[in-house]
């Protein structure tokens, strides 16, 4: 597949008078995995969401060759699995039925009533996280790592080319931090495009293989992560100075002092 | 654990039955009482012709709007519950019942009102419908249940304020005594001409509100969730509002205002059937029937000098139960306070 699998052109999404997105414009190759940071309030969230379709944006986006502003709801659902922060279920069903809902956009509507497919893709994805074990319990019987693995088995099962990732490492510890990015990095390794946002400099410079930075809606740096988080970026965008060294071939990052 | 299809069918069932036999002794109960093998004798037009006169022309439509609106109130309720996902959403705290019901008395006031027109039913179901707009228009997205159940009581009141307004206008004395008995709830003396004029609508509510139910079970994990699943979360909404406003509408033009059934009825079968909002509809339905036939027949056997009325029986028992649900609710209420 081509560089340019996923694209975004002058991208931008305006609130009242305010952009809170402007003019965001990459274009990235399938089975990578790329994470997007920035300060509280530099648009992240609504970048995901405008490149999901979840929300009007200027500019355009397109998904394998496709504006995403023409597709149909439920095609636009086959391309992007989007995986919002908080993963609230709101109502105590079992955990299996929330990852079986991964299977609405292929139209399997009921987890009760699966085609031979949707169910096995489900159980893939329920083995691949883990979940299984605990696929009968309700979801609010669940710790806040095990509900992770949930949400995250329900975005695997929708087997779309790309995952978009609001905080998914967001409020958990660190081993369930570790086990969602390496998940995460999976999927990448298996050919699909993962987005991830994240606050976690050193989780990004670990598992990304490239790293966009947004500061107030705008697109500032893109690149690998020993690239990005050079001091200055880190200084100029996040005001910190970081503890820098290399672990394993990859950079680590330790945000250290405000600057 | 046990599976979940099989538990909903056999609850589907059970509750069948009971909604069968309440339906029947509906028949049964009242001035001249009727056992339920002379009941079921006279509906298929054998046994005495007096009987037959009891059973097919003055019960039969009774029940059946009992069976109907309590049926349709159930499904409003689950749906509403579902949409929201909130176990505190129902028609009557969104105010829909009394704005259906200034719609309706408008009608009644200008002296529109006939049994013939389907200016009342119409006009009933513009107010539902207008209620339940502006109450999601006014509470927003993802709106906490603080905040849906205050829009609610704003928009009730207003409409409450509404209705008032048009009594206090009426010039004739007897039309307002008329309107504020009528606006009690009642399904004595209805002819199958209210059924007529009701059910259609109420079919075509039901009906609405049953195609989305898969989308319900999406909205378990959020908006923003459910419209990357394929969910057009925006026409849902209208969706939803359009078939409860037809329901609800259709129920208040031809009965006044029963509340509290979509409230009460979704809880009841909760524990039997899960929380699952897509198996909640059909079971909530059923027991909205099975409740508001029962409360029927209850105003019929109650002794008291003069009728009471089934829209007061069902919020006296509706509004301590939704007392109840508050104080069960207490923490998540608590927690969209901060």
């Amino acid at each position: 597949m081509s560089a340019d699998f996923l694209v975004a052109d002058e991208v931008s999404v305006r609130l009242g008078e305010r952009f809170v997105v402007q003019d965001a414009s990459f274009s990235l190759p399938p089975g990578r995995l790329v994470v997007l940071v920035g300060p509280n309030g530099a648009g992240k969230t609504t970048l995901l969401r405008a490149l999901a379709g979840l929300l009007p944006a200027q500019g355009v986006v397109r998904v394998g060759g496709q504006t995403v502003a023409t597709l149909a709801v439920h095609e636009r659902a086959l391309r992007f699995a989007y995986l919002p922060q908080g993963h609230a279920v709101h109502w105590p069903l079992p955990a299996r039925d929330i990852v079986a809902l991964g299977r609405y956009p292929h139209g399997a509507t009921d987890p009760s009533r699966l085609g031979a497919r949707d169910a096995e893709a489900v159980e893939q994805a329920m083995a691949v996280t883990d979940v299984a074990a605990f696929a009968g319990r309700r979801v609010t019987e669940l710790s806040g790592g095990e509900l992770s693995r949930v949400a995250l088995a329900r975005v695997m099962a929708v087997q779309a080319p790309v995952i978009l990732a609001d905080e998914p490492v967001a409020s958990l510890d660190p081993r369930h931090q570790i086990d969602v990015m390496r998940l995460l990095r999976q999927a990448a390794d298996g050919g699909t495009l993962v987005i991830v946002v994240t606050h976690d400099l050193g989780l990004a410079a670990r598992f990304a293989d490239t790293v966009l930075v947004l500061r107030a809606g705008r697109l500032v740096v893109a690149g690998p992560p020993a690239e990005v988080f050079a001091p200055a970026v880190l200084a100029d965008v996040f005001r910190v100075e970081a503890y820098r060294a290399a672990h394993e071939g990859k950079p680590v990052i330790v945000p250290w002092t405000a600057s | 654990m046990k599976h979940p299809v099989k538990t909903s069918v056999t609850v589907v069932a059970i509750l069948g039955s009971v909604v069968a036999l309440l339906f029947v002794l509906s028949l049964g109960v009242g001035p001249v009482p009727l056992s339920p093998s002379t009941v079921v004798r006279a509906l298929f037009g054998a046994g005495i012709e007096e009987q037959r006169v009891i059973v097919q022309e003055i019960r039969l439509p009774r029940a059946v709007l009992g069976l109907a609106i309590g049926g349709m109130l159930g499904l409003s309720g689950a749906a509403l519950q579902g949409l929201l996902r909130n176990p505190l959403a129902a028609p009557s705290l969104f105010g829909a019942p009394q704005a259906a019901a200034f719609g309706a008395v408008t009608i009644i006031a200008l002296g529109l009102a006939d049994v013939r027109s389907f200016a009342l039913p119409a006009a009933a179901i513009a107010g539902a419908f207008g209620s339940v707009f502006l109450l999601l228009v006014v509470a927003g997205r993802n709106a906490s249940l603080l905040l849906l159940i205050l829009a609610g009581l704003a928009i009730s009141s207003l409409a409450g304020a509404a209705t008032a307004l048009t009594m206090n206008l009426a010039s004739n004395p007897f039309a307002a005594l008329e309107i504020a008995f009528w606006l009690l709830g009642s399904l004595e003396d209805r002819s199958f001409r209210h059924v007529l004029l009701a059910l259609p609508f109420i079919i075509a509510g039901a009906v609405l509100l049953m195609s989305r139910r898969h989308a319900f079970r999406a909205l378990s994990i959020g908006e923003d969730s459910a419209q990357s699943l394929g969910v057009d979360v925006h026409r849902l909404r209208l969706v939803v509002i359009a078939g409860v406003a037809l329901g609800v509408g259709a129920s208040v033009a031809v009965a006044g205002t029963i509340g509290f059934v979509g409230l009460v009825a979704p809880h009841l079968v909760r524990s039997l059937v899960g929380h699952d909002p897509a198996r909640l509809l059909l079971p909530g339905a059923l027991a909205g029937a099975g409740l508001l036939l029962a409360a029927d027949i209850a105003v019929r056997i109650i002794p008291s000098t003069t009728d009471i009325k089934v829209g007061v029986l069902t919020a006296i028992i509706g509004v301590p139960f939704f007392l109840y649900l508050i104080v069960r609710e207490r923490r998540s209420l608590g927690g969209s306070l901060t």
